[in-house]
């Protein structure tokens, strides 16, 4: 391999964090709240204060060269998170976007991999929520300290003193001084107990589409991802697992893979084997080349029927943990006019973030290093610690940026993997995942089979609904010792237990039956799954009650004015009423999930021979307070194109306990050429802020149901859609959407030898 | 020893013939801006463009590149249309998580470079190549309708 051209800083940054004078402001989030518990001008010693005992989450720094810096508590995977935080703390400081640095991914320093240990772990769509406060503190606590700075400067009250875009005016006579001439005299004010806030009304940057801050270094290759990283002496491993999950792995012989050029080491682990070399070919090519045996296991004759049905038999049979219960529910449903039942049925579904699962791990005898884009810096670092057998502080984990995450990166078995292959060897390796492994050894979102009725009242409205969930427990894979067997886990009915609708009488209920693969979350969690159900669900009461699907749920959230004002703007901009071609159809979702409110309507053409065209979505939403629209409509359109690729084509299966889907030929993933247009419409709103980045994944699939019916009339309960079953043409052969449009010229691509320039022209 | 011109500099590489161009690039030569994606021609994350025509470097053996001039997300920005192509990719804020994009904006600059007032349907067929995971199609759409005008 020829000399990295970039390598990481190991010891550096801290140093040049710290020093160089200045005001540094150390935060710990905690709940709600927020506290400094860091304040120091760089000329004071800080070293002996920065240990565990306290932990801060974010970080100003403003030097006395005016540069203002803030380092953030979490992770960036593309979800704008940085520009989102840097936003709310600049709000505070009065400072603008182009006068910080936010820190990319975290610095190459103790001090923060201290704090972004301690720190929370970034999902759920939480950051903003969590931080919409404590950020904004975190800001005006600064803008006081160097308010006060001036003012004892120039002796004047504090009071008569403004500070705007990083600069602070005595407002009687005029004189300035700007933030970077403040900072060292403002590291010696104390830090005051009671900041204020600014009023709503006076915000310069909340509600702006502020360009995002981690873009630039993405249009021309500088961004490094985990991926990207290169040690000096670093080697290339790749990785092939039981192909059965939960397998071992038997004999391997590896004489073949040891003549590949570039080959270094074989490396065995009990469920895997990896092959290190020079660069990834190398390693691939060994791995291939590897003659191996394995231990099947448990699950050799694991397969997808068998898991849906032990899901079926769970859900009747099993005693149900109870969510919610109100009213009357079995006297309402003896006493109905019309009983409506369905059942439901949702795959395992792999995350496929574009960058393949990754990991850079030197073990040198009394340290660990890690280089790794994750969203649990602290899982990954315990289980480094745990494979290497160090001390939890010997493993220095250096968290990087991430090319997606959907939930992948809430998991650190990579990680551990990673650092068991490191510690047979003596240099850096860096393990890289084939899109084959990521597909075939991921941690699924868990496979549902959903029971749900309602009774209607002789007005065709539900008196009383009635929803019984079976699944796995995903919170479950997060508790030490597992999740206990009678206690609810949210996650599971998140999405079912409060629909946002007036429905009294009401029955949500888990039967949990974990399946014998593993699971975690998936982008949406709990009410991507829960949703579908729910809003497919909803439309179905609304054809046998004889009512439009939008009319329905009007009269059914009366009192539930939010999720009132997403449906009638989503009716109104969507056009509703108004007549569509044959063929043609229209279907609407609404929910509220992650404190927002969001509609959205999805109009589409069925063909003959089943083939779904997806032409046009309009969304209104509701997440409170915008801090950045912007953003905010790329989380929506993003969210919504994941979601409907989920529901068009994504499903995981099993046979003889292996995955049978491999790479994104078989699952498949949305294209440029079926995306819809996408229209975006705000509700305003003073509420604060609700999540975005699942908001819209959570819309697409009963959107897509129901405008599927809406065209066809006919009711598909089962994820993916099966486009067979939508066939008017009575052809027989499979849906030719299932064959990525490319893999004709692919194929004659890789069977050839030396693949023509001609047809690679063509890919 | 393999010769190669990319990104304009003649550089010599001692590799197997069979390698693809992207592990050449990304381990050997250190030019970590193509990615890898999926390694089977699907993705299009491992965009280069050979001679200004737009290749998937993870099927391509490196002894197939001969004298074609590669170009990577490296130096894109250095041609008219690459520059226009970022130029509207930052203007419209289009990327995401970002780990597509160097594919996206190597084939969106090849079609305008070949096509200077791209259709929705010549955008479909250039573009349909490049998987984009956190779903910016829209906007990459947009964006490349953009720079044709500027
Ligand atoms: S990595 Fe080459 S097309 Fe996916
Ligand atoms: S921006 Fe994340 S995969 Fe395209």
């Amino acid at each position: 391999m020829s000399k990295p051209s970039s390598s990481p800083t190991t010891a550096t940054s801290r140093r040049a964090f710290l020093q160089g004078g200045g005001l540094l402001l150390g935060f710990a989030l905690f709940g709600a709240g927020i506290k400094p518990v860091l304040a120091a001008s760089t000329a004071q010693p800080v070293d002996g204060d920065v240990t565990a005992a306290f932990a801060p989450d974010a970080f100003i720094r403003i030097g006395t060269d005016g540069l203002i810096t803030l380092i953030l508590p979490n992770i960036e995977m593309g979800q704008g998170t940085h520009t989102g935080e840097a936003t709310l703390i600049a709000e505070e400081l009065e400072v603008g976007l182009d006068q910080v640095k936010a820190v990319d991914a975290p610095p190459n320093d103790k001090l923060y991999a201290t704090a972004a240990l301690g720190g929370q772990a970034t999902g759920g769509s939480t950051s903003m929520r969590a931080t919409w406060e404590p950020l904004r503190k975190a800001g005006a606590t600064a803008r006081m300290m160097l308010i006060a700075a001036a003012a004892a400067e120039w002796s004047v009250p504090a009071g008569e003193c403004v500070a705007r875009l990083g600069v602070v005016t005595h407002q009687p006579t005029g004189r300035q001084l700007a933030y970077g001439a403040l900072a060292d005299a403002a590291a010696r004010q104390p830090v005051p107990s009671q900041v204020t806030l600014k009023d709503p009304k006076d915000f310069q940057l909340i509600g702006k589409s502020s360009r995002r801050l981690d873009t630039p270094g993405k249009v021309n290759g500088a961004v490094k991802y985990g991926i990207d990283i290169r040690v000096p002496d670093m080697k290339v491993a790749t990785v092939a697992a039981c192909p059965v999950l939960g397998g071992k792995l038997g004999d391997v012989d590896d004489r073949a893979a040891r003549a590949v050029p570039g080959v270094r080491d074989i490396v065995r682990l009990d469920n895997a084997v990896a092959v290190i070399g020079d660069h990834f070919w190398a390693a691939k090519k060994g791995l291939e080349a590897l003659d191996i045996s394995w231990v099947d296991g448990a699950n050799a004759n694991l397969a997808s029927a068998n898991i849906m049905a032990a899901l079926k038999a769970a859900s009747e049979r099993k005693k149900p943990i109870m969510a919610r219960q109100e009213g009357d529910v079995d006297g309402r449903m003896k006493a109905a006019a019309t009983k409506v039942e369905a059942t439901y049925e949702l795959p395992f579904l792999a995350h496929a973030p574009m960058e393949p699962i990754n990991c850079v791990v030197h073990v040198r005898p009394d340290e660990c290093e890690i280089w790794v884009g994750t969203q649990v810096p602290a899982i990954a670092q315990g289980l480094a610690a745990q494979v290497t057998g160090l001390p939890l502080d010997k493993v220095i984990l250096h968290n990087q940026l991430i090319g997606g995450g959907f939930g992948r990166r809430l998991v650190a078995e990579s990680v551990a993997q990673a650092a068991a292959i490191a510690k047979q060897v003596s240099y850096p390796v860096k393990v890289i995942w084939t899109r084959e492994e990521d597909i075939q050894h991921d941690l699924y979102r868990p496979a549902y089979y959903d029971r749900i009725s309602a009774g209607l009242g002789a007005d065709g409205l539900p008196t009383v609904w009635v929803d019984h969930v079976a699944g796995g427990s995903v919170l479950g894979n997060y508790i030490p010792g597992g999740w206990p067997e009678d206690k609810l886990d949210d996650d599971a009915v998140e999405g079912a237990a409060k629909p946002p609708y007036d429905l009294p009488v009401i029955q949500v209920d888990w039967v949990r039956e974990d399946p014998p693969v593993p699971i975690t979350w998936w982008r949406g969690v709990g009410p991507t799954h829960n949703v579908f159900v729910v809003e497919s669900f909803m439309d179905e009461l609304a054809h046998a009650a004889g009512k439009d699907p939008v009319e329905y749920r009007r009269t059914l959230t009366r009192n539930q004015p939010r999720a009132a004002g997403v449906l009638e703007l989503a009716a109104e901009k969507s056009g509703w009423s108004t007549p569509l071609a044959a063929g043609m159809g229209r279907g609407i979702s609404l929910h509220d999930a992650f404190g927002s409110y969001m509609a959205a309507v999805l109009e589409i053409s069925v063909s003959p021979a089943g083939e779904i065209t997806l032409h046009r979505a309009v969304v209104a939403v509701d997440c409170g307070i915008t801090i950045n629209p912007n953003t905010v409509e790329a989380q929506i359109e993003g969210g919504l194109i994941f979601g409907l690729s989920a529901a068009l084509y994504s499903g995981i299966t099993f046979t003889d306990g292996r995955v049978d889907q491999s790479n994104f030929h078989d699952y498949r993933i949305l294209r440029n050429n079926e995306a819809p247009k996408i229209e975006i419409y705000h509700v305003k709103s003073s509420e604060s802020p609700g999540g975005i980045g699942e908001t819209a994944t959570v819309s697409a699939a009963p959107a897509l149901a129901n405008a599927i019916f809406a065209a066809t009339g006919k009711r598909l309960r089962t994820l993916p859609f099966n486009r067979d079953a939508l066939k008017t043409d009575g052809a027989d052969k499979k849906s030719v959407s299932m064959i990525p449009p490319l893999a004709a010229p692919i194929a004659a691509a890789l069977a050839s030898v030396k693949p023509a320039d001609t047809e690679l022209e063509k890919l | 020893m393999i010769a190669l011109n990319v990104n304009g500099e003649e550089r010599n590489v001692d590799v197997p013939e069979d390698m693809p161009l992207l592990w050449v690039l990304r381990d050997v030569i250190g030019l970590t801006g193509t990615k890898f994606g999926c390694g089977i021609a699907q993705c299009g994350a491992c965009t280069v463009q050979l001679d200004g025509r737009p290749v998937r470097s993870c099927v391509l053996p490196v002894a197939s590149v001969g004298a074609r001039k590669v170009t990577t997300i490296e130096a894109i920005g250095t041609t008219p249309a690459g520059k226009k192509i970022q130029d509207a990719w930052l203007d419209l804020e289009v990327i995401q998580c970002g780990y597509c994009q160097s594919g996206q904006i190597m084939s969106a600059s090849a079609l305008l470079d070949r096509n200077p007032a791209p259709s929705d349907r010549d955008i479909d067929a250039a573009m349909s190549g490049n998987i984009c995971r956190c779903g910016t199609y829209t906007r990459i759409r947009a964006a490349i309708k953009q720079a044709a005008k500027a």
